[in-house]
């Protein structure tokens, strides 16, 4: 089942587009991350998935086929916006008591036990708490809604290692807890790494890549071989290329990822850090549908 | 009040008996999270610190120690099931069936003080900690090959178990 599907998905905004041609389908129960330099139109996909911003053209729906935006979704999604919007001057109390009443269903002893759990009182100022605490208060009130999705806009920018390790647990263990989907955009790529199932990476309003994140590893490598016998091969797609008068690195994705490379290459897997910024390098050039050994 | 429900709710959920063993990833080594989950079990049965019985670590309390995909400890789990190594038991976790190995701990441990004796003796002889293993790598291939021809041409490199003989 998927919990998210577009179709030449796109936003404008006055003669510049914000996202396009976007057609997704992402699978439900996973953790899906979306990436890409800023600017790149990840926010925009995030709020048109919330139903926060209408597509300019484009299909899109979400939980069980549901149009984004529509009650049924709206019930079924819950959203942490980049700032982690809190009220600075309300208790967290207040913003529990706000929360509820603002929300269709919203299970009130679930986030005071998780609060609780995290040792945040109900009596402190939603703007006194540690930045960690900030957005352990926003996860727990958008997990108190029991959502099937959650999405989450940056969520772990501003933390500290130890407040972003703890975060990204809590939000771990809401999916083994109660089997939701998450889609998240971030730029820590080491840290999703060990928690992506699916990626998504987003460059000039395009979708670049999608997919499990095991198959884009195994499709993906690093080769290394003389400058003088450094042809291009039917087999593969050049990501990114950088050469030295003896030696050439080319970051390459195998159209077959069983197949024999040719003879004097040697060839090692690349992490999702290495290959995604092979990616963002290479940004400028075209959509990867059309993309053909693109070196500089 | 809720501290009281958080402690009933807490006190209920584990099955009174913490797991034997706790994982660590290590993010440099290029292994896959799941596979080092799997090879970390393995590692453990070995040595006998896991044994048939033995309870693997619940998957909510890995993902929650190491801030993991809760898939990617189903992968390694499943993985072992179906190495005949663990086995589900629904509504309770994962399981010990098997052991890796018929080295009790007494045996390993009369091992290990014996590899203790033999690596001063190296020591003393001006061997270094790369020169140790290189030895005791190229001897154990000797051996496997001598012992079992077959496995040892399949894979060239090591066999399993290999580890166990060095850590």
């Amino acid at each position: 089942m998927n919990i998210i599907e577009t179709t030449g998905l796109g936003r404008r905004y006055a003669s510049r587009w914000a996202l396009r041609d976007c057609t997704l389908s992402l699978p439900a129960g996973r953790l899906v991350a979306l990436i890409g330099p800023n600017g790149a139109g990840k926010s925009t996909l995030l709020n048109i998935i919330v139903g926060l911003t209408a597509p300019t053209v484009g299909e899109i729906t979400v939980l069980d086929g549901h149009p984004a935006g529509s009650l049924a979704a709206l019930d079924g999604i819950a959203f942490v916006a980049q700032d982690m919007p809190l009220y600075r001057n309300l208790t967290v109390g207040d913003m529990l008591h706000l929360t509820r009443n603002l929300n269709l269903s919203f299970d009130t002893a679930a986030a005071r036990l998780r609060l609780a759990d995290l040792g945040i009182s109900e009596k402190q100022k939603a703007g006194k708490l540690s930045g960690g605490q900030r957005a352990q208060l926003a996860l727990s009130l958008a997990l108190a809604r029991h959502p099937r999705l959650l999405v989450l806009d940056e969520p772990t920018g501003p933390l500290d290692p130890l407040a972003r390790h703890e975060f990204m647990a809590s939000v771990m263990t809401a999916m083994a807890d109660e089997g939701i989907s998450v889609v998240l955009s971030s730029h820590m790529l080491a840290e999703l790494e060990r928690a992506a199932d699916h990626l998504v990476l987003v460059a000039n309003g395009r979708i670049r890549l999608n997919g499990p994140v095991e198959d884009l590893i195994d499709s993906h490598r690093l080769i290394t071989s003389a400058t003088a016998r450094s042809d291009d091969h039917a087999g593969w797609e050049v990501i990114e290329s950088s050469s030295t008068d003896a030696l050439t690195h080319r970051v390459v994705r195998l159209h077959d990822p069983t197949m024999d490379l040719p003879p004097g290459c040697e060839s090692r897997s690349v992490g999702i850090e290495e290959l995604t910024l092979a990616y963002f390098r290479n940004g400028a050039a075209a959509p990867s549908a059309t993309l053909t050994g693109a070196s500089r | 009040m809720y501290y009281l429900v958080m402690m009933l709710d807490k006190a209920m959920s584990g099955t009174g008996v913490p797991s034997a063993i706790e994982f660590r990833l290590d993010p440099t080594s290029g292994v896959p999270t799941y596979l080092q989950i799997v090879q970390q079990v393995e590692h453990a049965l070995r040595l006998g610190y896991l044994k048939p019985g033995d309870q693997l670590p619940k998957v909510r309390e890995v993902v929650a120690g190491l801030a993991i995909n809760p898939n990617t400890v189903l992968k390694a789990y499943r993985d072992l099931e179906y190495k005949g190594l663990a086995s589900g038991r629904p509504g309770r976790g994962t399981f010990i069936d098997a052991s890796l190995g018929d080295a009790t701990l007494p045996v390993l441990a009369d091992l290990r003080s014996g590899l203790r004796k033999w690596l001063a003796k190296a020591d003393a002889a001006g061997l270094d900690e790369d020169g140790i293993v290189a030895l005791v790598t190229s001897t154990l291939r000797d051996f496997s090959e001598r012992s079992d021809p077959d496995a040892a041409r399949a894979d060239g490199t090591q066999r399993p178990g290999t580890k166990a003989a060095i850590a």
